[in-house]
């Protein structure tokens, strides 16, 4: 690979590699080899269709792309082929030879394979027709489903590094910096602090020895973003950072990711490694005299080191513990250095706002919030999947036309947004305006972007709990209010959920909130009870359900209610005898009954009856349950 | 053991050799699992000469994170995603299955050196949840029979075979 060196050699690559890869004439099949699709099998996929494809002399006629993930991932493996434009999902091994046969030799869809809402409703040939990405509004994954990232060429075809070649060639570092923050871009790691403001801050430091840093430090448990762009995409990433070494004056640029992301790692760097052999990186980048490289620094699971002081004290080699700011990164960062870090989202934001400029850019999006946020949606949902929306998207048009409702059709309780440091937000709200002020002014919080949906069946108070076990134990217990702070109220939260809670509990609860929120030193401390407090906000009943009534109504909580059988629906199967291993069943006069003085409330009955014949009722319904 | 130069690259520039020492240190961390499967004391030792770092420090460095490991771990590595999609979705009950069948708690490994049962926050792969990864292979959209599948594999060393 010759070392691309000036403006000249970018542009004609560039021709040459549309005319070669996207305008020829062959039929393009993208399958998806994201993480998930990989694990529903893929890789092995793309070598079934290879062989077959072989078998009927057509290999020749056809390009098998493996992409990034392209979203759907609920309904793995996907694959979308060009130029058709149709959408194939849930695609199995022994679906090959009719891809084959049909698709590639006659032209035609496999109308199994295509996209259905539900089983009497039509297929759906192509891909924007489909629901799902009807809404969406994909800048930052534009790449995910059509390019291979193991193949720079295919970011290039696609107009990729020609908003580095713009910026080298025709803007100085300050009119780069100026565009960021005309554009209104937005820290999309979750504080959402001006991204323009900060590399303005790190152009002007005293030290001329700046870094850049990408935080891949995805640890929020249920979400994905920055980790579908690292795989799908991470040519985008790197330009990204280029564009913000130019603009700051940078020489040097890390990007920390996640040890639980294999692929990621992988993926990442083959594309440095493509980039430095094109002349993207390195010394006198396109000739214009630019030096930079980026290397990559592996985490090895801390959730604290995503809080940015952490994340720069784990790249130097020592505990990852957060420091106070000011001093922020920006004026003393890395070894001391200036240091500009952004999100992996917020980078590769960055290419596609200088290519098509700040003021088309800031069309997009709300007031306060520009721009698209990628969102990892799932939980109780039809369609998990990553998906990328304009700011100011309703939750409701993300739910139900993009998540296409509730699983299973059961009713929508709560959506929880911004992972362990979020909240939960009630269907009293599904109309708000999704963006970082309306998310804050709910009580929660944008976060990174995950957004698990919530059924009637889960219990506002163990959801609560969840987070406050993940975050009690990543505590990295610097600050005492944090450490012992976010302990004690674990150990409330677990009395509660085993119907021991007090009356007292729940304001206890607050107060405890408030002083962790005002005692703690990093976003970890600070945000840790917003989980707690936001279902206290929105769910107060059900605490107080659990603790004056000892009873949980989404029959989450183990050891609250009074079982018994509902004698009327009962058609004693005996599968709750079998189950009990308390031996609290008892059987008379071919009649099944529950001794609660045996009865532990261990839920195994529950959760065998195949005709929900076991009734959990609040205590003092008791007497109704018997009737 | 480790070329720091060519670890750090062209930023070794403007450090200090001490920073440099200390900033491969998790890198080499990796390095001594992946060839060792955990931490053994002797490499850290090792380790502590030759980059000059006081054995204190990099032990307090390696107890830090999560991923480091000081004891050695089962043939087979469990683990069951417990992040949040993972979690409304029945990770619970797929960890208790497993503790259940291997004899052991999350974090134990098996006397025989079988089986090392984890968890983990989120692998990420939320759309498929519940999750389990063992030995770095995913496996989403557990059910009941598929978790049975998995412990059958297990027990019968499938998945060391795809390993090798």
């Amino acid at each position: 690979m010759k070392r691309l060196s000036n403006r000249e050699d970018l542009l004609s690559l560039c021709e040459r590699v549309k005319k070669e890869l996207i305008y020829n004439d062959k039929q393009k099949i993208k399958v998806c080899c994201g993480t998930a699709c990989r694990a529903m099998g893929s890789l092995k996929l793309v070598d079934s269709l290879k062989d077959q494809l072989e078998k009927a002399q057509k290999s020749g006629d056809v390009d098998i792309v493996t992409t990034g993930c392209q979203g759907l991932c609920q309904k793995g493996p996907v694959m979308n082929i060009r130029p058709q434009g149709y959408f194939y999902q849930r695609v199995g091994l022994a679906h090959a030879p009719k891809i084959v046969g049909h698709t590639v030799q006659a032209g035609i869809p496999v109308r199994e394979l295509l996209y259905r809402d539900s089983v009497i409703t039509g297929a759906i040939e192509s891909m924007d027709q489909v629901p799902f990405y009807q809404k969406q509004h994909r800048l930052v994954l534009r790449n995910n489903e059509r390019i291979d990232p193991a193949n720079i060429y295919h970011y290039i075809a696609y107009d990729g590094y020609s908003a580095l070649g713009k910026a080298l060639f025709s803007m100085r570092p300050d009119e780069v910096v100026e565009e960021i923050k005309k554009s209104g871009l937005r820290g999309r790691g979750g504080a959402g602090f001006s991204t323009g403001l900060k590399w303005e801050a790190v152009a002007r430091a005293a030290n001329s020895v700046r870094i850049v840093v990408a935080n891949g430090d995805e640890g929020d448990p249920g979400a994905f973003m920055d980790r579908s762009i690292m795989e799908g995409d991470p040519h985008s990433l790197i330009e990204g950072m280029l564009l913000c070494g130019y603009a700051v004056g940078a020489k040097y640029g890390f990007v920390y990711v996640r040890h639980e992301y294999p692929l990621a790692v992988k993926n990442l760097g083959v594309a440095l490694q493509q980039a430095r052999e094109t002349g993207f990186l390195g010394k006198n980048i396109l000739g214009t005299g630019f030096d930079f490289d980026i290397s990559i620094r592996e985490g090895a699971g801390a959730f604290v080191c995503g809080e940015e002081t952490a994340l720069l004290m784990s790249i130097e080699g020592r505990r990852g513990y957060p420091e106070q700011k000011p001093p922020f990164p920006a004026e003393k960062g890395l070894w001391s250095y200036p240091t500009c870090l952004n999100n992996i989202e917020t980078f590769a934001n960055v290419p596609y706002i200088i290519s098509v400029g700040s003021e088309s850019y800031s069309k997009l999006g709300t007031e306060g919030s520009k721009g698209t946020k990628v969102f990892a949606l799932t939980g109780k949902i039809k369609n998990t999947g990553l998906i990328e929306v304009p700011m100011g998207i309703t939750l409701r048009e993300i739910i139900y036309e993009i998540g296409g409702g509730i699983l299973n059709n059961r009713k929508f309780k709560a959506i929880q947004t911004g992972g362990p440091s979020g909240g939960c937000i009630p269907s009293e709200l599904l109309d708000l305006k999704v963006d970082f002020d309306s998310l804050f002014s709910a009580g929660s919080m944008m976060g990174s972007g995950g957004m698990v949906v919530l059924d009637e069946d889960n219990c506002m108070v163990d959801i609560a709990k969840f987070f406050l076990t993940f975050t009690q134990q990543e505590s990295c217990g610097k600050c005492p209010p944090c450490r012992i702070g976010t302990y004690q109220m674990l150990q409330i939260l677990d009395r509660i959920t085993k119907g021991r809670g007090e009356p007292e509990d729940i304001d206890r609860l607050e107060k405890m909130g408030r002083k962790i929120i005002e005692g703690s030193l990093c976003g970890l401390g600070k945000t840790a009870p917003n989980p707690v407090l936001s279902t206290i906000k929105y769910f107060r009943e059900e605490y107080e359900e659990h603790i004056h009534s000892k009873y949980c109504r989404a029959r989450a909580c183990k050891g609250l209610g009074i079982y018994s059988i509902d004698m009327e629906q009962c058609f004693l199967c005996g599968l709750c005898k079998q189950a009990c291993a308390f031996d609290a069943i008892k059987e008379y006069r071919s009649r099944f009954f529950i001794d609660m003085d045996y009865c532990t409330k261990c839920k195994a009955c529950f959760d065998v009856c195949p005709i929900n014949a076991v009734i959990i009722k609040p205590h003092g319904q008791e007497q109704k349950a018997m009737m | 053991m480790i070329d720091i130069q060519q670890e750090m690259g062209i930023v070794s520039d403007v450090l200090t050799d001490e920073q440099k020492r200390r900033a491969v240190l998790i890198h080499a961390f990796h390095r001594i699992q992946k060839e060792n499967n955990y931490l053994p004391e002797e490499k850290l030792e090792e380790l502590s000469k030759e980059l000059k770092i006081p054995l204190s420090a990099v032990y307090s460095t390696a107890s830090f994170y999560k991923q480091f490991y000081f004891t050695p771990r089962g043939r087979n590595i469990v683990c069951v995603c417990v992040g949040t999609a993972c979690h409304v979705r029945g990770a619970g009950e797929v960890v208790r299955k497993l503790e259940e069948s291997f004899g052991i708690k999350e974090g134990e490994t098996t006397k025989d050196m079988s089986v090392t049962l984890e968890t983990v926050g989120c692998v990420g792969c939320c759309g498929l949840a519940p999750v389990v990864v063992v030995n770095e292979e995913i496996t989403g959209e557990l059910t009941q029979s598929k978790v049975d599948r998995i412990i059958d594999d297990i027990n019968t060393g499938a998945y060391e075979k795809t390993e090798q």
